[in-house]
């Protein structure tokens, strides 16, 4: 059998893939095979999930204007960045996309992660230690509201670890919400200077 | 620059078959994606900020500070616009690029120039890597041969801190650490755990763990990356999410709670094959290592399939005189790109299976 996508090798890989419950068959030589694993299928998934979750912006713009709101962004206004292209690609084109998008991408996300909503874990940490002011701290760990978000998210998990009687992974999640609850309470700039370079 | 493939006869320490639960784990690996603060992704990067992003990212990455939070030697920087394709696939083969990498182009084939884009590599361990440009304009990456994440976490984080001390992160109150792929925020950060379960695959149970494994949101692939076949027996095992969990969370949850079962379960089939079918295993696995050591012609596939089994053999005791490590090594030298690096010319596709049978043959004491 020669190889189905050269036409030229003999087919030495034979694969079966099972994808969305039908299933394909490969016959590939040496060279095309080895190409063809290196074509991605990680953006798969990503683009799934645009198309199942993320609001069409045509759809949402008809029904705003009639309701005088302000149309759903489409464009990102710091790298040109629309949603039509986001679709496609499902890659974003700078940070600020993030805000500008936010109300769009954010069941997108939640889906994608499982209904996580909100960031738990590390924040950057020299740019923590410098940011003294209180708005810089906002600006990094968002304001009041989303921590106290983030803590209840914390919460919820724990509790769940608990009635699973996972234990260690409940002491994990108090040490978490240890963490999240020192920042929030002001104790930001202690550390700040000195430790670091030792 | 000169050619990575020369003098990397030994390296790949993620093939060294140390560490904790090294009979089924062969290695863990922990990514971490992190973009600037004020600079488009590469989606919509133009050929100048491109080259400022490199500019600034290996200007830290070659500091003192980042050397000695990845405990390397030396740190080689390669610029892989420079290097021809076989290299950059030998660094794909050795883990330490991605495909996507290695081929410059973004997910979709489209977005910015290719180019300037890099990895750096610590010397001599390779336990570190950091590519930049790549999909995000950081991902950092830590290897460790055997069940190791607990400690990869702390190794990466302590990179992590090094690098952000000279660099501004793009970070988000609600989605944390921004990456041009929805799917990587929040932490950024990935765990895979590569496992070696040639006695599920023999017994057939690899489809209820992999199932299994899917149900608790974890990702199953092949040694070749989603979509391909366990070549090998080989399977990677990581997180999908990285949004609303910590780090630390992750780690228990694989390091404790997933990856242990699985380890148990392979461990169980392993004994199985012993007690129940010990006659079959016997001729399976001195079947495998005969024909390694006699065969005149190998493909890629069939040999990973053998390695795998004499693999099998030599941690069940049934095979004398093949050590691990050497079995472990075999599976890398034996893919393309390095076969295609030991030789003094382009090969076609029949020589390259001749001197992949006769470099097998003489790696194991065969005729
Ligand atoms: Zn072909
Ligand atoms: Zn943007």
């Amino acid at each position: 059998m020669l190889c189905e996508n050269c036409g030229q090798h003999e087919a030495t890989i034979h694969e079966v893939l099972i994808k969305g419950g039908t299933k394909m068959e490969k016959h590939l030589c040496e060279v095309c095979a080895q190409v063809a694993a290196s074509e991605p299928s990680s953006n798969l998934p990503i683009n799934e999930l645009i198309s199942k979750y993320m609001v069409s912006p045509g759809v949402h713009a008809g029904e705003a204007s009639e309701a005088r709101e302000a149309p759903a962004p489409t464009v990102c206004p710091s790298c040109a960045m629309t949603v039509r292209e986001f679709r496609q690609s499902g890659l974003l084109g700078c940070p600020v996309c993030y805000s500008v998008f936010e109300d769009q991408l954010g069941p997108l996300i939640e889906r994608a992660h499982e209904g996580g909503a909100c960031h738990v874990g590390k924040t950057p940490r020299r740019a923590l230690d410098s940011g003294r002011e209180r708005g810089d701290v906002e600006r990094l760990l968002g304001d009041t509201r989303e921590r106290a978000e983030r803590l209840g998210a914390l919460r919820k998990q724990l509790t769940d670890a608990v009635e699973r009687e996972q234990y260690e992974r409940a002491a994990q999640l108090r040490d978490e919400m240890r963490r999240v609850a020192s920042v929030l309470g002001g104790d930001v700039g202690g550390n700040a200077g000195d430790g670091e370079q030792a | 620059m000169s050619r990575p493939s020369t003098g990397w006869s030994g390296g790949a320490e993620w093939l060294r078959g140390e560490g904790e639960a090294s009979d089924v784990v062969m290695s863990s690996r922990a990514r971490i994606a992190r973009n600037l603060a004020g600079y488009p992704f590469m989606t919509k990067a133009t050929s100048e900020d491109r080259v400022q992003v490199l500019d600034l990212c290996r200007r830290r990455i070659l500091s003192d500070e980042f050397k000695r939070a990845s405990g390397a030697e030396s740190v080689m920087w390669v610029d892989l616009h420079d290097v021809d394709k076989l290299e950059r696939q030998v660094l794909v083969e050795r883990h330490l690029i991605s495909r996507q990498h290695a081929r410059g182009k973004l997910t979709t084939g489209k977005g910015g120039a290719d180019q300037p884009r890099g990895v750096a590599i610590g010397l001599p361990s390779e336990r570190v890597a950091v590519m930049v440009n790549e999909e995000d304009q950081l991902r950092i990456q830590v290897i460790r041969s055997g069940l190791a994440l607990s400690q990869l976490l702390e190794q990466i984080d302590r990179i992590d801190d090094a690098l952000e001390q000279g660099l501004d992160y793009a970070f988000h109150p609600r989605f944390g650490y921004l990456t041009a792929c929805p799917t990587n925020i929040g932490t950024g950060i990935r765990f895979s755990v590569m496992l070696h379960l040639p006695a599920l695959k023999l017994t057939g149970e690899i489809e209820r763990v992999k199932r299994a494994a899917e149900d608790m949101s974890l990702a199953v692939r092949g040694f070749y990356g989603e979509g391909s076949d366990a070549v090998g027996d080989l399977y990677q095992v990581s997180n999908q999410t990285t949004l609303g969990k910590s780090e630390h969370v992750l780690v228990h949850e694989l390091e404790r709670e997933i990856v242990p079962r699985i380890i148990d379960y392979e461990r169980h089939a392993r004994r199985t094959l012993l007690e129940k079918r010990r006659a079959a295993t016997d001729d399976r696995t001195n079947r495998a290592l005969g024909v390694l050591r006699t065969a005149r012609l190998l493909g890629v596939e069939e040999s990973m399939q053998l390695l795998s089994h004499v693999r099998l053999g030599v941690l069940l005791g049934l095979l004398e005189g093949v050590e691990q490590q050497r079995v472990n090594h075999l599976m890398l030298l034996v893919q393309q790109a390095h076969l295609q690096c030991s030789a003094t010319r382009e090969l076609s596709q029949q020589e390259r299976r001749i001197e992949r049978a006769k470099l097998v043959r003489k790696s194991l004491g065969g005729t």
